[in-house]
């Protein structure tokens, strides 16, 4: 490999290739074309997007189901500032992402050139870090910098912007070292010290009401085995939150499911009443901890996260663990004794008692219907129930997002896809192509809103002509249906700039026109023959529009910045003693 | 002559920032300063004697947010290499201040007095206004500008303080050395 010429974009590519990239998603225009030329030769497969935002919600799908970085490439100004949506995203919900943009010559930044845009200036906030090329040599070694730094520690997006002349320039190839990547200020940790771990076990053996709070880091360690390993030898009940369903399974007796302002009672009271937090890759996020003085008010806190910023950073933890959160469990698990911890069933059977009781007395609940419309939360049981075991779930963001987290059922992880921290409506139809590219051989539903598929719905193309076969199920309540709830909830009922329609577009139509197969259900007896209809099509993407309840509201709920004392109950719940 | 420190010790920490040399990292920290809400209260930057590297002194309002989480967010940011934190009563801190202020032939050798007394120098000279200079710990050269205030003041420029840590006075291995806990863990930066 030595004394090779390339050029900028053939290093490049050549880079990604190094990296063991298989595929990437973008969309070309003058700043990157040279950068476009040699994809010709390349062995990575390049999907064609529509919009750029597409491209950038397609490789964070890729990445969260395949755990590698998704890479996305577009071109400058314009190209560029459309991807900054999926890096936000992205950067919330700690997907590894590398997005390569193409920036104007280097002579003529700065003097506002024809699609110049200062992307790096724009994404620093939003990229773990970004990197302006300013020479052809430099470009090995950024490619490979990036992919280290979007993949280690905690995951994140990077920005690799590369200036026409950059890409155009001739250099000699080479591929560095680890050690060759010029981070000297980047140690991500990985390992707890042994007296934190002590001293987490020590909590963990005087608690009466533990309870162990998992957050998407878990999964993000590839850490769900640990886990079990360790919530089976101490028998302390689990929550999983909107970022880490699937980590454990909702069928195993100790999972309490997801916790949070629309998680469900039990989750959300027996944080609430625990003497002990055990918080694994999870960072107290407001969502989760509703008003944060009044959340969990008895519970000492351990705190386990790969960021050391996480910790103390909203709740002060008692003992803080800077770790990998599979190393810290595999650390837990080897000082959990026999003698302290066998089964832990004696030791928290009071403690169970009553999170049992509060699961008979407020399980998740709907009024299902006869007639139409259709329940909402029906067609996710009903998907669920149709489903193949390892079906991937993908969400939009709004009511429709929240119903997929409660009403499925997930056993593995890495099988649930969405926007937590950013809560980007459009997320769903990109990502689920995207999370279809990663898992070819899996099955890949999106629950989407009426209102999310309007935004991002053109990427269908895209699935109809790459031969994605996604399928997406259209929740339709013409309505913002989330953005309803609060104002009917909270606003009087004065409901502002929140209807849409049931009909306008004609989802079926629409769906036939980009490609893909249109079916539609307007009661509940429909729902089951068209869910078996868009399973049985493989060989292109499925729109079913299910024509559901207006007026359905997502229950339980905390309301905004209250105590998660305060949930509001199903209605059917009301009055229950708690 | 020294102000006692306490005032400013409370809710000013000084942080010293050994960065990587690189276009854009100063922007990458102020940056991060604004949009996590963190208040600065003076920045100053410079080389270091390595050229790969500067250093940034920055003086936080700790009032803004804990101390430890300002260093934990900064030490994210990939150009970093290490951080330092100074305790103003561990430190040996210094500012520059330059000031012109009006100063009429009756007043003028006053103004030279008072700039005299503080240790600073007369650099500049004109027909009714003199330019002076202090350097010295901040909370000096507030006692100085706030004399000077007496003179009608043109102009006043600060740097913004630069420090190192006070050195121990006792022997090697008389005393453990003292580390302040939220930097424990943070990473040593590599041997230069
Ligand atoms: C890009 C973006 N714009 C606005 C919002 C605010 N928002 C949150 S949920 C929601 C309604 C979503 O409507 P729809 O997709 O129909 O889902 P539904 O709640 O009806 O299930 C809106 C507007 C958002 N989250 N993202
Ligand atoms: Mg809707």
């Amino acid at each position: 490999m030595t004394q090779m010429q390339l050029t900028g974009a053939q290093a490049l590519i050549k880079s990604l290739e190094m990296q063991g990239v298989e595929v990437m998603f973008g969309l070309p225009g003058g700043a990157i074309l040279p950068v476009y030329d040699p994809i010709l030769g390349s062995s990575i497969r390049h999907v064609l997007v529509r919009h750029e935002q597409g491209a950038g919600h397609m490789a964070e799908g890729y990445a969260m189901v395949t755990g590698r970085a998704g890479v996305a490439m577009v071109t400058s100004g314009p190209g560029a500032t459309n991807i900054v949506t999926p890096l936000s995203n992205a950067y919330m919900d700690s997907t590894p992402l590398v997005v390569v943009t193409g920036q104007v010559s280097t002579a003529a930044i700065g003097t506002d050139a024809f699609q110049e845009c200062d992307i790096t200036g724009v994404t620093m906030g939003i990229t773990k870090h970004n990197w302006l090329v300013t020479s052809a040599d430099d470009i090995p070694r950024v490619v490979a910098a990036a992919f280290h730094v979007a993949t280690t520690g905690r995951p994140g997006p990077v920005l690799i912007d590369v200036p026409k002349d950059v890409s155009t320039a001739t250099m000699q190839w080479y591929w560095p070292d680890l050690d060759d990547l010029d981070l000297p200020g980047y140690h991500p940790v990985t390992a707890p010290e042994a007296e934190d771990v002590a001293a987490a076990m020590a909590m963990l053996a005087a608690a009466e009401r533990p309870v162990l709070y998992v957050g998407g880091g878990v999964l993000k360690a590839r850490g769900a085995d640990a886990l079990r390993a360790f919530a089976e030898r101490t028998g302390i009940p689990v929550v999983t939150t909107l970022m880490a369903r699937g980590a454990f399974p909702d069928s195993h007796p100790q999972c309490l499911g997801m916790p949070g302002m629309h998680g469900n009672y039990t989750a959300v009271t027996a944080m609430q009443r625990a003497d002990l937090l055990v918080a694994l890759g999870a960072r107290f996020d407001d969502r989760v901890t509703g008003k944060v003085d009044a959340f969990a008010p008895e519970a000492k806190v351990v705190h386990v996260d790969i960021d050391p910023a996480e910790l103390h950073k909203v709740r002060r933890a008692d003992v803080a663990i800077a770790g990998d959160c599979r190393v810290v469990l595999e650390a837990l698990l080897s000082a959990t004794d026999a003698e302290r911890f066998g089964g832990g069933t004696d030791r928290l059977a009071p403690w169970w008692a009553r999170i049992r009781a509060w699961q008979e007395r407020f399980p998740l609940h709907y009024e299902p219907a006869d007639g139409p419309p259709i329940k909402p939360q029906m067609v996710v049981e009903e998907l669920r129930d149709r489903a193949e075991p390892g079906t991937i779930v993908v969400a939009g963001v709004g009511q429709h997002q929240m119903w997929a987290s409660q009403y499925w059922r997930f056993e593995h992880p890495y099988t649930w896809v969405n926007s937590g921290g950013a809560g980007t409506m459009g997320f769903a139809v990109p990502a689920a192509i995207g999370a279809k590219v990663g898992r070819p051989d899996r099955t890949v539903w999106a629950v989407d809103g009426d209102g999310c598929f309007q935004m991002t719905a053109q990427e269908l193309v895209t699935a109809a002509a790459e031969r994605i076969p996604v399928k997406v199920a259209i929740l339709n309540n013409a309505y913002l249906g989330m953005v309803r709830q609060w104002q009917e909830m909270f606003y009087g009922e004065r409901y502002s700039e929140v209807y849409l329609s049931p009909d306008l577009p004609d989802y079926v139509k629409w769906a036939e026109a980009m490609g893909c197969v249109g079916l539609r259900a307007e009661t509940p007896d429909e729902v089951g023959p068209a869910i078996e209809k868009a399973n049985a099509v493989d060989d292109r993407p499925v729109v079913v529009d299910f024509r559901t309840d207006a007026f359905e509201k997502v229950y339980p709920m905390v309301p905004a910045g209250a105590s998660n004392d305060a949930i509001v109950v199903h209605p059917a719940h009301e009055g229950l003693s708690r | 002559m020294t102000v006692a420190p306490e005032r400013a010790a409370e809710r000013h920490h000084i942080l010293t920032v050994l960065v990587e040399n690189k276009a854009g990292v100063l922007a990458r920290v102020a940056g991060l300063f604004s949009r996590r809400g963190f208040n600065i209260f003076s920045l100053a930057v410079a080389p270091t004697d390595d050229d790969r590297f500067s250093r940034i002194t920055i003086v936080v309002d700790v009032a803004s947010a804990p101390l430890e989480q300002i260093v934990r967010q900064l030490d994210k940011l990939v150009n970093v290499v290490a951080i330092t934190e100074l305790a103003p009563t561990d430190a040996v801190q210094r500012e520059l201040l330059l000031a012109t202020v009006e100063a009429e032939p009756a007043a003028r050798s006053q103004v030279i007095q008072l700039v005299g007394v503080f240790g600073g120098e007369v650099l500049d000279v004109g027909p009714t206004r003199l330019t002076v200079m202090l350097a010295g710990p901040p909370e000096t050269l507030d006692s100085f500008e706030g004399l000077l205030a007496t003179y009608a003041v043109v102009e006043i420029q600060r740097t913004g303080l630069v420090a190192l840590p006070r050195l121990d006075p006792h022997p090697p291995g008389a005393r453990p050395r003292r580390e302040p806990a939220h930097l424990r863990r943070l990473p040593t930066p590599p041997a230069s």
